[in-house]
């Protein structure tokens, strides 16, 4: 690999405005998803028994009117879209150095997880 | 960047996975490696596994159909291997996290901290084996 090109005094030319910014967006994103896995482990096991109506409310519970597990759940795909975004996009950085493979399987990787999310909030809000 | 000009420097960059056979890493370096291992799985498996079976269980005659194909050995084994690399994923993230706050950064606490996520990820992927082959 040639040397990154400098531009002005400092910036080295390595990429987007990744950093700090990404680091705490990983950190929260997996934070969010500790705490609804944590959410769903227990209202499996608060779970009467392994039947369809309590397996469609362990993710589409209401309070008080309120879609409450329709938002958390697609407040966490949101938070797993990004997560993976970061991660799966730092393996291509690390792995795939063409940089027109790279930019190819980067969008891949967008369409993927946009896609699922659309998909994942189609089932969950019950199209 | 002139004096490296006049000395060039040996640089280290990514290891090849011919090399990473080789290499004799400590845990917390298995450790690692296995993250982004299970990370990967999981974002791969999202979409074609997780996300339809998911879309499934989720209509009255589809969750009927769940049940059936859940029961099968091979989709057990599957799911097993879901687990275990969510459970891989989720206790050495919380590691990580931990490390953040700075603690436990020294090479004995880093060390076996790693061996308890290896300990509490394995022990409780096998007790999920165990519910999941109907041993209760």
């Amino acid at each position: 690999m040639a040397m990154p090109e400098k531009i002005g005094a400092k910036r080295l030319v390595v990429g987007a405005h990744y950093g700090v910014g990404d680091f705490m967006i990983q950190r929260i994103t997996a934070i969010i998803l500790a705490v609804y896995t944590l959410i769903l482990l227990v209202g499996i096991l608060m779970m009467p028994g392994f039947t369809y109506e309590a397996w469609v409310g362990l993710f589409t519970f209401s309070l008080g009117g309120f879609p409450m597990g329709q938002v958390l759940g697609t407040l966490a795909f949101l938070s797993l879209s990004w997560h993976a975004w970061i991660g799966v996009r730092d393996i291509w950085m690390d792995y795939v150095k063409p940089v027109g493979i790279r930019l190819a399987l980067q969008v891949l990787t967008i369409l993927w997880l946009v896609g699922s999310f659309i998909y994942f909030a189609v089932i969950i809000w019950g199209a | 960047m002139s004096d490296s000009a006049t000395k060039p420097r040996p640089q280290y960059r990514n290891i090849s996975v011919g090399q990473i056979l080789k290499y004799r890493l400590p845990l917390a370096g298995r450790l690692s490696i296995l993250h982004r291992v299970s990370g990967a799985l999981l974002f791969l498996l999202l979409p074609v596994l997780i996300l339809p079976l998911f879309a499934m269980s989720m209509s009255p005659s589809g969750f009927q159909a769940f049940a059936v194909v859940a029961g099968f050995p091979i989709v057990k084994i599957i799911f097993l291997v879901l687990i275990w690399a969510y459970l891989h994923h989720f206790c050495a993230g919380i590691r990580y996290l931990v490390l953040d706050s700075h603690h436990g950064l020294d090479k004995y606490s880093a060390q076996k901290s790693a061996g308890v996520v290896f300990g509490v990820s394995l022990g409780l992927t096998f007790v999920f084996a165990l519910k999941l082959f109907g041993a209760w």
